[in-house]
């Protein structure tokens, strides 16, 4: 197609010429028609032609399939127009997952030995574009002789299409691997590039051949050596750098060859620091290759001050004009900040400098190696530059801004409230894109630093009054204002300027952020139980958060709804216990799953409730008599204030949700009485956390023929103990195993003194009344240990 | 080099040239993939970016994107270079070539890549012996194009050193068409 084939440049006029996308496929559907035709003829005249017309239309993303064998005629035809055409074709068309590419394995070995130069060009040149694995096989002993080829057209070639099938099929190694050092003697740049891309291949993929080629080491300094030094050479030379393209292959072979391997790396040394020197660095080839030649350096066994060096090269790069030399800087110290980290802490404020790139992906690799930069000397000067970079910095690069600048003050932080302040900082400015665990470090934290609890209730209160919509702040606010809203109140903090906060402003606060739509779920029962908290820290009256909590009881939000009932039945019927079930929250365990607030205040609250409703009254002048029959042990059972039973067995079972510690050990049960069919089982709870706590559940069962009815036990203990009784699940138990009831015992034995338990049994069965009273015996040790 | 992708500014694809095995369908997805994040690229950034685990060496010169894909070993600064120097070598075949040149000679700027690069290596780092290589591939095909219409194929081996000069046809003793008009053609 020199002589211009007006056929396919028409084709190409035409398909230009079509107005839409329509009018395209049809130009093109209508001229693959032809060509198929044409195929199917046979015609061997124009056959170069119709494939170079379907091959436009492939690259245009038309279907070409059916141009597969006419490749495979084309290769075979001697013409040489139609060999170039074919093996164009075969490369583009043919795919090695099919069979059909295996049918020109015959032409290329054909082609390979007739000795027709441009012809084996082509072959080859196939050959290590698409070969696949079984051709390489068959036709590597033609690669082979033609590596011993005089010409260096066909032989440098020849050399590349043995890197492909070694590639291909590593086996080869063997066959390909004794011609490179004779290979390395010739002068011919193209021979010796193939060569050197050879030795690198080999050696990349065997040991063996690795220690093999160190030995050219020396070698290749020489040649190295010799392309430095002489002068320039038009033919080979860019911008002043001899063969750049050869310098670069040669470097990136010293570096594997000198890897972890002294002698080598020494051999080097003058090299490196001879083209680390003297390249002209003004363009981008003397850039490329001083670029090849620091990663060398950097890789080997180099010297201390030849490392030193290529830091600084690469500090140079830093503030070269030309935005790609600083990419590549970037990413290169990046690399090197853990092995050689002061050297390249030296150039810190350039890094911090190239955050200001307009750039995403520089300033992207700016911020990740100014994070791997930070330590404790410079933690503030470095937090400063990127909570500024915080600010500005694009969307995409926030979250990690964020969650970098958080890692390094968790890992650096020179004090408590600079921490505090830090993260405060980035929630404001970056809310939205920190990790959800912040909010959990942060309560953490905070509540970790006592002395600092007054300071961070008041800065959260002043962030939250100016924004509520950065969610995490919102939230950790929230928590805060809730769990030290009386510090809040107080007006004095030397830390910060005085505030004078209203009790009413606070909860107006809370209100809108549990009103704002911008509020999550989440954050909103945040709020909620903050309000609720409130109500035993401030000291006006409740009204304004009782009529809040009442609001949300019927929220639509299942979640509110329920903290919302929960906390109204705590204004209502259990306002005494409100104090205590809404006190200060112990220091959350770091390392524990994301602590649930919910979980950890109905834990509380579950412990508190189990403070349960006493017996009333006339059972307890009847506990009185049993106290005076433990002589010298006589139980100071706790007067909790009288409730009514059975709403509030069933509301507190509410608030007992299914967090309860999981049981140690489990002690044995007892079986403490038995009596026609009757029963009495004893079951005993040491939670793990309260070692002086003991809960015994009682439980009554019957399996006689009557029902047991009025059923009340009473029990006293020794009087260094404290008892509390829960109130029975009923008093009655129906006959044949019908349900049984249970009681909670709480026990305090906070001196471990040993425990005693005295039983007072009254009910009704067979139509007669029955009562005793017993001492347990052969209480389990582990009860009171 | 994994692969080299030429397209225009609307996205519409030039050459395509791979070095790596994979279906048509994963070629095509790749190509509009990566047209698409190369075009949405702002003109002061730099040439390089991450894409997949591969390293995307591009550069823009008038209407043509030159995109490379390379390997994390592979040194993006001189892949700069490479793309460079096809430009060049284009530029010197077609005098000063521009788009439309490598739209009607398509094939031509796939033969001249394959002397330049193979099997994603560089070959010949000589600008010179890399067009004189085209030249003479052109000249033999317009030689066997003239001889073919006449009923006869036949080639020379005239491409060694003058001292391997050797004459292949049948019949004739005369130089080849290609070698009597550069006699000395020395590669």
């Amino acid at each position: 197609m020199v002589a211009p084939s007006l056929k396919l440049q028409d084709l190409i006029e035409e398909i230009r010429g079509a107005k839409t996308q329509a009018q395209e496929r049809e130009v093109i559907q209508k001229e693959c028609a032809h060509i198929r035709a044409s195929f199917r003829d046979g015609d061997p005249v124009h056959r170069h032609r119709q494939l170079a017309k379907l091959l436009y239309v492939h690259m245009l993303g038309y279907p070409a399939h059916f141009g597969q064998m006419e490749c495979l005629k084309l290769i075979a035809s001697s013409r040489f127009t139609d060999k170039r055409v074919g093996y164009l074709g075969a490369m583009l068309l043919l795919d090695e997952r099919h069979d059909a590419h295996l049918l020109i394995t015959n032409s290329i070995k054909n082609d390979l030995s007739q000795g027709i130069q441009p012809v084996q060009g082509l072959a080859l040149c196939t050959l290590s574009t698409m070969g696949s694995a079984e051709m390489c096989r068959d036709l590597a002993p033609e690669v082979e002789k033609l590596l011993l080829q005089p010409s260096p057209y066909v032989r440098k070639k020849a050399i590349l299409t043995a890197v492909h099938m070694i590639r291909k099929v590593p086996e080869l190694s063997s066959v390909f691997l004794p011609p490179c050092v004779h290979l390395l003697h010739e002068r011919h740049h193209g021979i010796l590039l193939g060569t050197i891309t050879l030795i690198t291949e080999l050696c990349e993929r065997s040991p063996a051949a690795l220690r093999h080629f160190r030995k050219v080491v020396p070698q290749l300094v020489q040649i190295l050596r010799t392309l430095v030094t002489t002068g320039y050479s038009t033919e080979h030379s860019i911008s002043g750098v001899s063969d750049p393209f050869l310098q670069v292959q040669i470097l990136r072979l010293l570096r594997i060859l000198g890897r972890n391997h002294e002698e080598s790396s020494e051999t080097m040394n003058d090299l490196l620091a001879q083209v680390a020197t003297n390249t002209d660095t003004s363009r981008n080839a003397g850039n490329a290759v001083l670029f090849e030649t620091v990663l060398t350096i950097m890789d080997i066994r180099s010297a201390a001050g030849l490392r030193v060096l290529a830091v600084n090269i690469l500090g140079r790069f830093l503030l070269n004009s030309d935005r790609n030399i600083r990419y590549v800087a970037l990413t290169s110290l990046l690399r090197l900040v853990q092995s050689d980290h002061s050297a390249v802490q030296r150039h810190r404020p350039t890094v911090v400098d190239c955050l200001q790139e307009t750039d995403a992906s520089l300033s992207r690799r700016a911020l990740e190696l100014s994070l791997a930069l930070v330590n404790s000397s410079n933690v503030r000067a470095m937090m400063q530059e990127l909570q500024a970079f915080l600010e500005s910095c694009p969307p995409d690069l926030r979250a990690d801004c964020a969650s970098g600048i958080l890692l390094a003050a968790e890992r650096f932080a020179p004090t408590k409230r600079w921490h505090i302040d830090t993260i405060l900082h980035v929630l404001t400015t970056a809310g939205t894109h920190v990790r959800d665990d912040a909010v959990a470090n942060l309560t953490q934290l905070i509540g970790g630093a006592q002395e600092l609890h007054a300071y961070s209730v008041r800065r959260l209160y002043n962030a939250l009054a100016e924004d509520i919509s950065q969610q995490p702040l919102v939230q950790v606010a929230a928590w805060c204002i809730g769990e030290y809203g009386d510090l809040l109140l107080e007006g004095n903090c030397e830390e910060i300027e005085p505030l004078q906060v209203d009790e009413e402003e606070v909860l107006a606060l809370l209100e809108k952020v549990l009103q704002s739509h911008m509020s999550l779920p989440a954050t909103r029962g945040y709020a909620l139980t903050a309000l609720m908290k409130l109500s035993t820290r401030l000291q006006g009256d409740n009204n304004r958060i009782r009529q809040v909590v009442s609001i949300y009881r019927s929220c639509l939000d299942v979640e509110l709804q329920q903290r919302a009932v929960e906390y109204d039945t705590l204004f209502r019927k259990y306002d005494h216990m409100r104090a205590a079930i809404l006190e200060k929250m112990p220091l959350v365990e770091r390392d524990g799953p994301q602590a649930d607030e919910e979980a950890k205040e109905s834990k509380a609250a579950a412990q508190l409730s189990e403070a349960a409703p006493a017996p009333t009254e006339p059972q307890a002048s009847q506990l009185l008599d049993l106290l005076d029959l433990l002589d010298g042990a006589s139980g100071d059972a706790q007067h909790p204030p009288p409730l009514d039973p059975s709403p509030g067995g069933a509301l507190v079972y509410l608030l007992d949700l299914p967090c309860a510690p999981p049981p140690p050990a489990p002690i044995p049960d007892l079986k403490v009485f038995e009596r026609e069919g009757v029963q009495l089982n004893l079951s005993f709870i040491r939670p793990p956390e309260n070692p002086a706590l003991l809960l015994i559940t009682a439980t009554a069962t019957n399996s006689s023929e009557g029902d047991v009815t009025d059923f009340i036990c009473q029990a006293a203990v020794p009087k260094s103990l404290q008892l509390q009784l829960q109130a029975p699940s009923g008093n009655t138990v129906p006959a044949r195993g019908g349900l049984p009831i249970t009681q909670l015992f709480r026990i305090l034995n906070p001196n471990k003194a040993p425990l005693r338990l005295k039983l007072r049994l009254t009910y009704n069965h067979f139509h007669q009344s029955v009562q005793e009273i017993f001492e347990v015996n052969n209480l389990p040790v582990e009860s009171w240990q | 080099m994994q692969f080299m992708l030429l397209f225009s500014r609307q996205g519409k694809l030039r050459l395509q040239k791979w070095y790596v095995p994979l279906s048509d369908k994963e070629k095509k997805k790749i190509t509009r993939e990566l047209v698409q994040t190369v075009l949405a690229r702002k003109p002061k950034m730099c040439s390089f970016l991450e894409w997949r685990d591969l390293k995307i060496v591009y550069k823009r010169y008038a209407s043509l994107y030159f995109c490379c894909a390379i390997e994390d070993q592979d040194n993006e600064l001189i892949t700069l270079e490479i793309i460079h120097r096809y430009v060049e070598l284009l530029d010197k075949y077609f005098g000063s070539v521009c788009e439309l040149d490598i739209i009607f000679n398509f094939e031509k700027a796939y033969f001249i890549l394959d002397e330049f690069l193979l099997g994603g290596e560089v070959q010949e780092t000589s600008k010179k012996n890399v067009l004189k290589a085209i030249e003479q591939a052109d000249l033999l095909q317009e030689v066997s194009y003239l001889f073919s219409s006449l009923g006869t194929s036949m080639f020379c081996s005239c491409w060694g050193s003058l001292s391997h000069h050797s004459y292949s046809f049948r019949n004739y003793s005369e130089a080849c068409l290609a070698c009597s008009v550069h006699p000395f053609a020395v590669y």
